[in-house]
Parts: C-alpha cells; structure tokens; sequence
C-alpha cells in the first residue's frame, strides 16, 4: 500500500534502438533545411508597411502592418500580429486574429479571435474561436460540415463589406469578451 | 440500547448532518473551477434547441454580450448563423446618459433585421431590467423579427431583487449554464408576472414554462407557424 507511487513512476525505459548512422548524421542538416523552407513559406508583412488594395497568394502571411482592400490566402493561414491593423475583406483557410480587422472574414478551416484580438464584421466559418478578452461585432455564420453552404457573411469575393455595426452605432463602443 | 445512547447517536448524526448542509453550496447549484461563477440547470435550453434544430442553417439572435464559448456552442449545435446585438450594454449607455425614458423610442429602431427573418432569439433575462414601456417595445420588436415557428428563450426573475447586477450566461453544456456577474448600473426592475410576460409578447405563445430553484422562470415562447386570426 506504501509502494503506490512507484506504480506512477515512468517503468525504466530500455535504451532507445540504435537508429541507422546514416539517420543520426543527416539529422541536424535535415531539421536546418526543414526550417529554411518554413522560413521562405512563410512571408511577414512589417509594422511599418501599408498596402492598399488586393493581396493574394499561396503561402502562409503574418501581418503586422496596415492592409486595406481585400486579402485572398485560400490555401494559405493568415494571421493579423497584434500590431496588424486589415480594414478589407478577408479569404484564407485559417484565420488568427491578435490584432484587428474590420471587415468581413471568411475561412474554410477556422477562425480564431485569440486574446486581444478584434473583429468588426462578420464571420464565416465552419469553426470559429473567440477568447475571453477578444473584442467582436458582427455575425458569425458556422456551416455544418456536408451541409450547404450557408450564406457566407462575408458575401461574395469583390462585394463591399458590410458596415461592421449593427443598429448604426459606432464600432468604437464594442465590447470586451469575459470584460 | 439504552435511550442515552440512542441520543448521543442521534446528536452524533445531526451533528455531521449540520455540517454538511453548511459546507454544500445553494440547492442546484455546483460550483465552477471558479467560487464566483456557480454552475446551474436549464431546462428551457434543451427545448429552445430542439426546436432550432430541425431548420437548415438557422438565424440565431443574441441579446446578451458576446461569450466566445456560447458562439462556438450554437456553431456547432446548429450550423447556425449566430448574430450578437447587446442589448445590456444598451441599457447601460441609457442609464449612464441619463436618456433610459428614450430607452422605447430606441428600441423600436434598434434592430436592423427584416421582419420575420430569425428563427431564434436568446432573450437571457434582459426584460427585468427594462421598465413596462421600454420593456413592451423591446418585446414587440423581437416578436417581429422572429420567423413563424421560431423560438424565443426568456429568463425572468420570480423573486423580488435589487441587486445591480448583470449576468453572462455561459453555456456549459445542453442542461448546464454558468453565470458570471457583471456590475450593472441600474437595478432589476419589477419582476414580471406570468401574465405579464404574456401580454409583452403578444403574437408568441408560451411553449415551455420552467419555474427554477434559482428563482428564475425559464420560458420557451413560439411564434405559430400560421398565425392566428
């Protein structure tokens, strides 16, 4: 009864089977290069920089400066740092939200308001995550998985965005999630 | 036995039944991770969902403030299209600019929705904080909007309380809500009586009427699928 704890204790692991030499000696250069290309697959738009108009592509983007327009990452996960400021509407496959966007956003995976993060403008997504102390305003419209799709929020691609606040008030008077 | 004995056990059991009914918290309600935000049934919940849920893709209206768990929970319950109007923060812009007598006028325009274009409306426990007038007109635009055949969720306070405080109605699960109080700046107001809540929404009809332990009267009100001439 006094030996309970030993139960709980990891068993004494055998020595881990020696791998092939030729696995051990290739594995340091082969992370390197796995790096390298996540590096070069991934592509950071700065504070400092702002870009008016459409952006797409087919890498994965972080932003931390200001875009207005329209951004289109369809394959692609995009995340808005906390100092990216989007005011466009939004297509990707995932979308992560520090900062803030106003405008409609659209995703074919997930959407993810993380703390801090806010979203004027609705949602479209089969998943979508709003942390405590997200800020958000709009509507969130979550097709079933094998349903129809819903009418996307966010409207078609080239449609102007909705006006993000409902009942004509001000975005400014949003409100802290969990406040 | 001798009838001492019988005693000092009786006392003994009464003694431990005391201290338990000390240490358990209110009837109905557990205790969440956090000692603030207690745990209790709904019953209504259930109800408002199986009516939602044999409609594709339903409109669903919130009136509380946004909980990030309870849209994922409707996203994923429904497939629905989920929209957060909060009419609590509402309130309290009224009440803090001194215009809660335009509070009627307000909500007749508050909404942007068509008529008849949601299939479901978290009602919360909104109206005890509204008085008769502000009250029946938030009520008459929420029976607008609502489709024939949606359904709208209530909570009305059975007891009497001043308290100034809001709550944000966490959904658990189906027969579970957490409440986590806010600090609001005007007191519940008249709670509503059965025929009241009746009179409010006149064109619904109440569904399911739940009086809970925590005094709360959960009501599930419908809107006829062909009205009533």
């Amino acid at each position: 009864m006094w030996k309970r704890d030993e139960s709980v204790k990891p068993a004494n692991v055998p020595p881990a089977a020696p791998q092939a030499p030729a696995a051990h000696a290739g594995a340091p250069a082969a992370s390197g290069d796995l790096r390298q290309k996540i590096e070069r697959d991934m592509v950071n738009i700065g504070k400092s920089v702002v870009i008016k108009g459409e952006l797409s592509g087919s890498e994965d983007l972080t932003i931390e400066g200001h875009v207005e327009g329209k951004i289109e990452l369809r394959e692609n996960v995009l995340t808005i740092g906390p100092n990216g400021k989007i005011r466009a509407e939004v297509f990707a496959k995932a979308v992560i939200v520090l900062g803030e966007v106003t405008g409609n956003v659209t995703a074919s995976e997930k959407v993810d308001i993380r703390d801090n993060g806010s979203v004027d403008g609705d949602i479209a997504s089969p998943k979508v995550a709003i942390a405590e102390g997200a800020h958000f305003r709009g509507a969130v419209d979550m097709q079933r998985a094998g349903g129809k799709p819903a009418q996307a929020a966010a409207g078609q691609p080239g449609q102007a965005p909705k006006p993000p606040a409902p009942g004509g008030q001000p975005p400014v008077q949003g409100q802290k999630i969990g406040a | 036995m001798s009838s001492g004995a019988t005693r000092s056990i009786t006392d003994l059991f009464s003694f431990l039944g005391g201290r338990r009914n000390e240490e358990s918290p209110e009837p109905g309600a557990a205790t969440a991770s956090g000692a603030e935000e207690p745990v209790f049934p709904t019953k209504a919940l259930q109800k408002f969902l199986t009516c939602l849920a044999s409609k594709d893709g339903p409109a669903l209206l919130d009136l509380g403030p946004v909980v990030g768990s309870n849209v994922t929970f409707f996203g994923e319950q429904l497939g629905c299209r989920f929209r957060v109007e909060d009419v609590y923060s509402d309130i309290e812009k009224h009440v803090k600019a001194g215009t809660v007598d335009d509070l009627p006028a307000f909500f007749a325009t508050r909404f942007t929705q068509p008529p008849e274009s949601v299939d479901g409306i978290l009602c919360w426990d909104v109206l005890d904080f509204l008085d008769r007038p502000a009250a029946q007109a938030l009520a008459a635009a929420l029976t607008k909007m609502l489709k024939p055949d949606g359904a709208l969720m209530g909570f009305f306070s059975s007891a009497e309380s001043r308290e100034q405080t809001y709550t944000k109605f966490v959904v658990v699960d189906e027969a579970n809500l957490r409440y986590r109080h806010y600090p609001a700046s005007r007191p519940r107001q008249r709670s509503l009586l059965n025929r009241d809540i009746i009179k409010l929404f006149e064109g619904l009809r109440v569904s399911e009427s739940y009086l809970m332990k925590t005094h709360i009267r959960e009501i599930l009100l419908r809107k006829p699928a062909y009205p009533t001439k």
